[in-house]
């Protein structure tokens, strides 16, 4: 495709703490094709947080160019930022970030609702996603019924019901034991070929593995960037 | 997001912190109630006011010795007395034309009554036959005084429906015999109930002829009237008019000077009602003030519940703002959140109020009033107050930072 889909040009971000200036990000330059997947690896310190802020639009640069799909995201409002956030934008966290004591249904219908899809539309869109991490069956239950692996899966249906290109996994496996780690990768590379562009931020070299491209931060600038045949997850039998 | 789905998330919301949801809406139930039932107390008060005075007739005026100035610097024959039998003579002559009815009034504030069977305590009362066409009041049972009764020294009397329960209980008591001092007196008459006036109970009382009274009680026929007169006007808004005739009737005759005090003093029961309503008025808006503060503690207790909730659910904000939420989604749902916890608190503040209104009618036996205007009133500020005491945690929510909000640990 001509444009990419991700396309950063001397993104800086600099915070202000007490009386010092810290410079997270020094001038990031970086494009993202389309259905592509990538791990962002550095130590902590290094910016890649930062960046996938930035990255999903929570967060906006101090300076640099950031076009997301064509279009300049750099230098929106809050509210406009939102809107880019649903529809661009699915987020899988470490920490799952799902509404506890809510239903897994509702936990996926949630992003719909910010856009204005009708009720009986949401139900249909997030029982279908719930279907695809293979949680069928399970939309009444409470999130905190559910396991660890379950919950990250409600997380990724969420991340899927609104079609957004993007899936930015913040640590998605770093709660997770081995096996439930791998079945998560899969559902995810399982996206990627299904035309998803994945943005994993990991510190876990075996994660970053799953990965067709990895850079690596450090001090605020993108020190390696290279390409690599993904390790192929094993689809749980 | 539509404002359905937002009422429905609201309600989730709080029915997930029932107690708490429930404990700050007290706050609310109490103030709306507060509000309501002090309103109606207020206005029952003022109403059972009203009435005792209209009782009394609003176009009648009173007309007394004034025993402070005459017992002072005359002192004299009248025994504290200035106005005389010649005095009535002349404003029954029709010289001050407001006047439709004069009635003299000696009265006893306490005498003993005997009938065959038992004996009470009551006021007697000697007046003319107008008296009983300016209270407007007439017997139940028998007759009241006719003109000639009325000036006469006939020993008759007519009683009032308590006196006539008390001395003759289910008896029959028209044409039967009263004893007051001994001397006995036919009852031809049996008063109208009337109910509860100023001074206590209006039917306990008993009327006699005014030369009865004159010569029985204050056993001589004396120049000077030691009682009050009782004038009504033809119209309600002759008092002043007549207060001004009447006083420079009376000075002329008394041959007051210019700068001397009036011996006399006219009262105008109607300004004394005013003075009373506006004395019950004052202390209605008194209680409806607290009433007003209490719930303003409601609605502060409502911001204050709202301000832990917002860091309460500092991530659930995360997360949304992380899905797509705009801030004014977030600053809505917490809006309509308080909003819902107000007006809910409202409708049962609202039933309470009712509760308490009927409640204090009773106790205090006045007309029960249930505020209409003041319900809608309070039900909207409880809205208001949902809306302003929910702005600024809702405003606080909705301006925090995503990042902050996601990584913010309970």
């Amino acid at each position: 495709m001509a444009t990419p889909l991700i396309e950063m040009r001397g993104i800086e971000r600099t915070y202000v703490m007490g009386d010092n200036l810290v410079h997270a990000l020094r001038g990031v330059d970086l494009k993202i094709e389309h259905g592509s997947s990538m791990a962002i690896m550095g130590t902590s310190g290094s910016g890649k947080s930062t960046l996938m802020n930035i990255m999903g639009c929570l967060d906006q640069p101090t300076r640099g160019v950031y076009t997301l799909n064509g279009k300049d995201v750099a230098r929106l409002s809050r509210p406009q930022l939102a809107d880019v956030r649903g529809r661009m934008i699915g987020f899988v966290f470490q920490s799952f970030n799902l509404l506890s004591r809510t239903s897994a249904l509702e936990n996926v219908e949630m992003p719909l609702m910010y856009q204005g899809v009708p009720g009986r539309e949401r139900h249909k869109r997030a029982m279908a996603a719930l279907a695809r991490v293979g949680l069928e069956g399970r939309e009444d239950h409470h999130t905190n019924q559910l396991s660890g692996g379950q919950q990250q899966r409600v997380a990724i249906a969420r991340a899927l019901v609104t079609e957004a290109p993007v899936i930015m996994a913040d640590e998605p496996t770093g709660n997770l034991d081995s096996k439930t780690s791998h079945e998560v990768m899969a559902i995810l590379q399982g996206l990627v070929a299904q035309g998803k562009t994945v943005i994993l931020v990991t510190h876990e070299a075996d994660i970053a593995a799953y990965a067709s491209r990895v850079i690596t931060l450090r001090d605020g600038l993108i020190i390696d960037d290279k390409q690599q045949t993904p390790i192929k997850a094993e689809v749980a039998a | 997001m539509n404002l359905f789905s937002t009422f429905r998330l609201a309600l989730r919301a709080l029915w997930r912190n029932k107690v708490r949801s429930m404990l700050t809406m007290l706050g609310i139930v109490f103030g709306i109630g507060a509000v309501i039932a002090m309103v109606a107390f207020g206005q029952g008060a003022q109403q059972s006011v009203k009435d005792v005075f209209q009782s009394l007739g609003t176009n009648v005026l009173s007309l007394s010795n004034n025993t402070q100035r005459t017992m002072g610097a005359s002192g004299g024959a009248g025994g504290g007395a200035s106005l005389t039998w010649d005095d009535l003579k002349a404003l029954e002559s029709g010289e001050v034309a407001t006047i439709k009815w004069i009635a003299p009034v000696l009265e006893t504030r306490s005498a003993q009554i005997v009938s065959e069977t038992a004996n009470w305590n009551t006021g007697v009362l000697g007046t003319t036959a107008v008296w009983f066409k300016i209270r407007s009041w007439d017997a139940a049972e028998g007759k009241v005084f006719d003109e000639d009764t009325g000036n006469s020294n006939a020993k008759v009397t007519v009683l009032g429906k308590t006196v006539a329960t008390q001395l003759f209980a289910s008896e029959h008591p028209i044409g039967q015999t009263v004893r007051i001092n001994g001397q006995p007196y036919e009852v031809i008459g049996v008063l109208a109930a009337k109910g509860q006036g100023p001074r206590g109970d209006n039917d306990d009382t008993m009327l006699i002829p005014i030369k009865t009274y004159q010569q029985k009680l204050e056993k001589g026929l004396a120049k000077y009237i030691r009682g009050q007169l009782l004038i009504s006007m033809h119209q309600d808004d002759q008092a002043e008019k007549t207060i001004a005739q009447v006083t420079a009737l009376l000075r002329d005759r008394h041959k007051l000077d210019g700068d001397a005090e009036d011996d006399f003093r006219i009262r105008n029961p109607a300004e004394f009602a005013k003075a009373q309503q506006d004395s019950t008025e004052r202390i209605a808006t008194l209680l409806a003030i607290v009433a007003a503060v209490s719930l303003l503690v409601g609605g502060i207790g409502v911001m204050n519940i709202m301000l832990v909730s917002v860091i309460e659910r500092t991530r659930e904000i995360g997360i949304r703002m992380a899905v797509g939420a705009k801030p004014t989604d977030v600053m809505t749902q917490f809006l309509v959140e308080s909003l819902v916890l107000a007006a809910v608190g409202g409708v049962l503040g609202l039933g309470l109020g009712y509760l308490a209104a009927y409640w204090g009618a009773g106790y205090f036996g006045w007309k029960m009033f249930f505020p209409a205007a003041t319900a809608g009133i309070a039900f909207g500020v409880s809205g208001g107050v949902g809306v302003v005491f929910g702005l600024y945690p809702a405003i606080r929510a909705s301006q925090l930072d995503p990042i902050t909000a996601l990584r913010y640990e309970v």
